[in-house]
């Protein structure tokens, strides 16, 4: 429970002695290795599994790496929902879904900072208090009146109910209100419009934060589960968590841990990379809110 | 992409235009002119703003209250036929032994998951605070669960606690045990998502906690430590109390999400057995198997005033670090 550094205060002969090498490996290097060997394996065993054939699946004594890898769990998985088009329904709800919802979230942040207009401390309340709303509150009245306008089943019934954006309204908000005034206010007396001044000036600057923001959509938006869950029923409509949640419940018995490792495969890896290689931004956008 | 300097139409209007006669005319031309560009200013704003406050008023507001009236319902969803009851769905949800039941295990649920993230997320976030070469690589490890589809995740852990093959069943054989039924057994059932849910979010404890725990001023440290504190005095007498703010905001947040928790527990154990949290009993009842439309808007509506208290309380007490207005 050591808080400080090894090079703090010390000189270097001190931060290279045993004790603090020794110190060093037990309390520090430890603890991680043992938590990150936690959160890996049964990531690994995920992927290694999904290679597995059905006799190396269901045994008493398994081995970490597949002895005859296999593609003939991802060939089962595909035999039983439709995978390319629920991977493409997938793709299209995350980035129609997303991309719709930066775009609204740029300009309602811009107009609650920079239009000058009373009240608009009121509209803010409002979409505060929308941000406080569990999803699980308003599902059936939305069920209800997606089903009417004849949604279910459709992409549009998954992307639509989901557009309003109270979290990117105000993480941007938050962004923009930290932009220097003089820049926007150079920008008036050059008289350039409203238009000019979002797309020209606030958006090029507030890059980080507005890919922040995307990143966070895009990864809620693929894991999205209850409401497609909801909304759809014939697997041909279906995005890939909830034609996976099928897979899972069409199917029992242990000789079908192979398909589901590969189906969850599928769903996990590509959120996997997204994240590896933007993780910076996408962590700054899932922990916004705690201290600074 | 260079835009051609043309028609500009919300030019300001020239201020040449005012002072030609007298006072009065000159005061009435510039009230105008504030007037139109008020007007304008308002077209605006929502022109901005109003697709998206029209989606947040269709899809949340009115929503939450049509809710409400569901909620006084005797309905199942799909048929035509339903019955007003008044508030017997809420009697139910806090004297029928299936509401006593979720709330039991929403109770258990989160205050296992919170405890268990927050105070494991916390040991993990002291190992992590120190300069350490690859530190940021672990970081992203320990993070990377919290971001992936529960669905997937729950079907993964599901094969681990396979009773009979399963890699938790080998290695509980490999010590001479016998694997108990995890999903049979109602309560172990319980503890086998706690153990899974923790699992998920606690890369994002540790991550919020090291932020925290970077933002406490080093000397403040040293000083302790000159003062001859061991690490353990030093955590409990400098860094907890300086973190505080820290673990007030994980505190809520995980209690939020906790309750909301569902992907998991639906792929884990699709019927609920045992695992019937708040939203989980919201959408087992009106979309499940039990088709009580009328008593699962009931359950929400609780739901949301129960989620909605507790982020009034985060507000009111974080109000003046984080500045909202």
């Amino acid at each position: 429970m050591t808080v400080t550094s090894v090079r703090t205060g010390h000189g270097l002969r001190q931060a290279l002695g045993w004790r603090n090498v020794l110190d060093t490996i037990l309390v520090g290097y430890l603890p991680i290795l043992i938590a990150l060997f936690i959160i890996v394996v049964p990531l690994a065993w995920m992927i290694a599994s999904s290679f597995k054939p059905a006799s190396e699946i269901v045994t008493l004594t398994p081995a970490f790496l597949p002895q005859e890898p296999t593609l003939a769990n991802y060939e089962a998985v595909a035999d039983r929902v439709p995978l390319g088009r629920i991977t493409i329904n997938s793709i299209i709800v995350t980035f129609v879904g997303s991309a719709i919802k930066v775009v609204l979230a740029i300009a309602s942040a811009y107009a609650l900072v920079f239009v000058k207009i009373r009240f608009k401390n009121l509209i803010f309340i409002g979409i505060l208090v929308a941000l406080m709303v569990p999803p699980e509150a308003v599902l059936l009245p939305n069920y209800n009146l997606v089903s009417q306008l004849g949604g279910r089943n459709t992409l549009w019934g998954i992307i639509l109910p989901g557009l309003g954006t109270a979290f990117g309204t105000f993480l941007l908000r938050q962004q923009f209100k930290t932009l220097p005034k003089e820049l926007l206010e150079a920008a008036e007396l050059d008289h350039a419009g409203h238009m000019k001044r979002l797309w020209q000036i606030v958006v090029p600057v507030s890059a980080p934060a507005i890919a922040t923001v995307a990143l966070v959509t895009i990864v809620n938006e693929w894991n999205n589960f209850m409401w497609p869950l909801i909304i759809t029923d014939t697997p041909d409509s279906m995005t890939l968590p909830v034609g996976l949640n099928l897979l899972h419940s069409i199917e029992s018995g242990t000789g079908v841990y192979g398909f589901y490792m590969a189906g969850a495969v599928l769903v996990i890896i590509p959120i996997l990379i997204v994240f590896a290689s933007l993780q910076r931004y996408i962590v700054a956008g899932l922990t916004q809110g705690a201290v600074k | 992409m260079a835009t051609p300097k043309t028609l500009q139409k919300d030019v300001e209007e020239p201020r040449a235009a005012v002072p030609a006669k007298p006072d009065d005319r000159a005061t009435a031309s510039l009230d105008a002119t504030r007037r139109r560009r008020q007007r304008r200013e308002r077209l605006v704003f929502w022109g901005l703003i109003g697709p998206n406050a029209a989606l947040i008023i269709a899809f949340i507001y009115v929503p939450l209250f049509s809710n409400v009236y569901y909620s006084t319902l005797d309905w199942s969803l799909g048929s035509s036929a339903a019955r007003f009851v008044g508030f017997d769905n809420y009697t139910r949800l806090f004297t029928s032994s299936g509401g006593l039941e979720m709330w039991r295990v929403t109770l258990i649920f989160t205050v296992a998951t919170v405890a268990g993230s927050m105070i494991i997320g916390l040991l993990l976030a002291l190992a992590l605070n120190r300069r350490l070469p690859g530190r940021t690589l672990f970081r992203t490890g320990v993070f990377a669960p919290y971001v992936l589809s529960g669905v997937g995740i729950g079907m993964v852990w599901n094969f681990i606690f396979d009773p009979q093959i399963g890699v938790l069943a080998y290695v509980i054989r490999g010590f001479g045990g016998t694997s108990p039924q995890w999903y049979l057994d109602k309560d172990l059932a319980l503890v086998m998502v706690i153990i899974v849910y923790v699992w998920k979010n606690l890369g994002y404890c540790a991550v919020v906690y090291l932020a925290g725990l970077q933002s406490i001023p080093r000397d403040l440290i040293e000083a302790a430590t000159i003062d001859r504190a061991g690490p353990v005095r030093r955590f409990f007498s400098v860094v907890l109390p300086l973190l505080s703010p820290t673990v007030f905001f994980l505190f809520i947040t995980t209690i939020l999400s906790s309750m909301q928790a569902f992907d998991l527990l639906n792929t884990m154990t699709p019927t609920g057995n045992g695992t019937n949290t708040i939203v989980f009993e919201i959408y087992l009842q009106t979309f499940g198997p039990y088709q009580r439309a009328g008593y699962g808007a009931a359950i929400s509506v609780v739901l949301f005033v129960v989620l909605f208290a507790i982020t009034a309380l985060q507000m009111r007490f974080v109000e003046r670090k984080v500045h909202y207005a």
